[in-house]
């Protein structure tokens, strides 16, 4: 198998370590707008939608639906033996959208049917941790 | 249509060679593109006062080149962003703040000699949420939504491969181009598959090479030693610098968008264009932009592509030099749109297309990030 933590580690920034510091306890968490009532991803200090500065963080529910994806024939350090991957876009429960990994189930056009529903697992990056998603029910 | 010109692109050229030029650093790349450019304006680089410039900074090429400018453009908004510098220099001498902008560019996108690296820092917006996933350069996450176009459009994978079919008619009339054996949809299906469901033959070139643009003022246009091309109408619009955050990942806003105010400004519909040139990094740029620029409906640019419409003889001739897939594709690609335009606006293409009197330029910067399009046209488009 490959080595999760091989892979390219994000470098938090102080705008995104809320974000990491939950990915190491097992929580996707992202803002929402108190004004608009909106929630947005990436993370940043005021809503994209109104401009509000006026942001919290919240825990996610965790699911997803499968939006889009590519699969990678060439291999990413650390994906040496996945060949082809899943590069995806899922769409939070919530509303916003990221980009992620399919882990579970094999990546490939048959199983990957576009809006599948999903939930949220971790896996390393070098010391950090990165959401990726498995289908709903599917245990690691 | 009664389009009034904005400004006049009297000067235009590519480098001598193109291709893998690996002899030649990145800047010498915009240097010999600027030199053949202000030659073919008739001028020197001591008539230049505005430089505007991506990939390398507007200040280093022109003290690459002696010149001292007036007006400094350093947009940088990725492959667009020469169309971009066009629609400021015309206002910038509009407004007086120069006579005589030049435009470069030159990338050694094949070779890397003297080119910046790549690879994102990992505490940046790609670093910390797209890189960690495996994503390999553009061809990993550009085309992101193309399984999603095809779920919501219809759209085919055989359709998708007539975008390079297609482009390969016109790079078979053109000595310049990188590839120029005409090639089938099955070529494209056996060609390797570099990230599904993008083979390699829907994936642009990588090469060295530039181009530079001289514009000037409407007034003198004329008196050059080449018939001038007007810029009739001019947008530029971005989206997101994350494809990952598209707000729709079947259709491009700011391709839209930059089209919309582009097209308003030159008072033209679509039927008025004889020659389109959208840039394409990848196959399913052009059928995004067919769509997004309203020369089809929702779900007909494939079909619009496989029958030929967009091939030599067709209603609606496209990317005539062959392409980002066939011609050349240095990484930032938009001056190459620009410089196919002027030459079928002036007849001088080696796939040249009759009676072109008016052009549209569709570029695209970063994966979906920003665009910018150009209406030009000959003298017979002056209202």
């Amino acid at each position: 198998m490959s080595s999760s933590a091989a892979k390219p580690a994000p470098r938090p920034t102080p705008d995104t370590a809320p974000y990491f510091e939950a990915t190491k306890r097992g929580e996707l968490c992202i803002q929402r707008c108190q004004r608009c009532e909106r929630a947005y991803f990436y993370p940043r200090s005021s809503c994209p939608a109104c401009g509000s500065t006026d942001v919290v963080w919240f825990t996610t529910s965790g699911r997803a639906r499968l939006h889009t994806y590519m699969l990678s024939y060439r291999a990413a350090p650390g994906f040496e033996d996945q060949v082809p991957y899943a590069i995806a876009i899922v769409e939070l429960a919530e509303g916003p959208r990221l980009m992620t990994n399919i882990v579970g189930i094999p990546n490939t056009p048959e199983h990957l049917v576009l809006d599948m529903e999903l939930e949220v697992d971790f896996e390393p990056r070098g010391e950090e941790m990165v959401p990726v998603f498995r289908p709903l029910g599917v245990t690691s | 249509m009664s389009p009034k010109a904005l400004g006049a692109i009297i000067g235009a050229a590519e480098t001598e060679r193109l291709g893998t030029v690996p002899e030649l650093s990145a800047l010498e790349l915009h240097a010999d593109a600027a030199r053949r450019a202000v030659a073919d304006a008739g001028l020197t680089m001591a008539d230049i006062d505005g430089v505007a410039s991506a990939g390398h900074t507007p200040s280093a090429v022109a003290h690459y080149l002696g010149i001292t400018p007036s007006y400094l453009d350093g947009t940088m908004v990725g492959g667009c962003s020469y169309l971009v510098h066009v629609r400021h220099a015309v206002a910038a001498i509009a407004a007086g703040l120069a006579k005589h902008v030049l435009i470069t560019h030159g990338e050694s996108g094949r070779s890397r000699v003297g080119a910046p690296p790549r690879w994102p820092d990992p505490s940046s917006q790609m670093g910390q949420f797209e890189v960690p996933y495996g994503v390999l350069g553009p061809p990993t996450m550009f085309p992101m939504g193309v399984l999603r176009f095809m779920a919501e459009t219809g759209l085919t994978h055989e359709q998708l491969a007539s975008v390079a079919v297609a482009q390969r008619r016109w790079s078979s009339m053109v000595p310049r181009a990188k590839f120029r054996d005409l090639i089938t949809v099955e070529d494209v299906f056996a060609s390797p598959m570099i990230a599904y469901p993008m083979h390699l033959l829907e994936c642009c070139v990588v090469t060295d090479g530039g181009g530079a643009l001289v514009v000037s003022a409407v007034e003198g246009a004329a008196d050059r030693p080449k018939p001038p091309v007007y810029v009739l109408g001019t947008g530029e619009a971005m989206e997101t610098p994350l494809v990952s955050q598209m707000e729709d990942f079947t259709r491009s806003k700011a391709f839209r968008l930059s089209s919309q105010l582009a097209f308003h400004q030159a008072q033209i519909t679509t039927s008025d264009v004889d020659h389109l040139m959208i840039y394409d990094a990848f196959a399913h740029l052009p059928i995004y932009g067919l769509e997004d620029l309203g020369f089809v409906g929702r779900g007909e640019a494939g079909a619009f592509i496989e029958e030929g419409n967009t091939s030599p003889g067709g209603s609606l001739p496209m990317n005539t030099n062959g392409g980002g897939l066939s011609y050349t594709h240095t990484g930032m690609y938009g001056m190459f749109l620009v410089q196919e335009s002027v030459r079928q606006l002036r007849g001088e293409a080696a796939a040249q297309v009759e009676g072109v009197e008016l052009s549209v330029a569709q570029g695209v910067g970063g994966m979906f990030m920003a665009a910018g399009c150009l209406v030009l046209g000959t003298s017979a488009t002056l209202g």
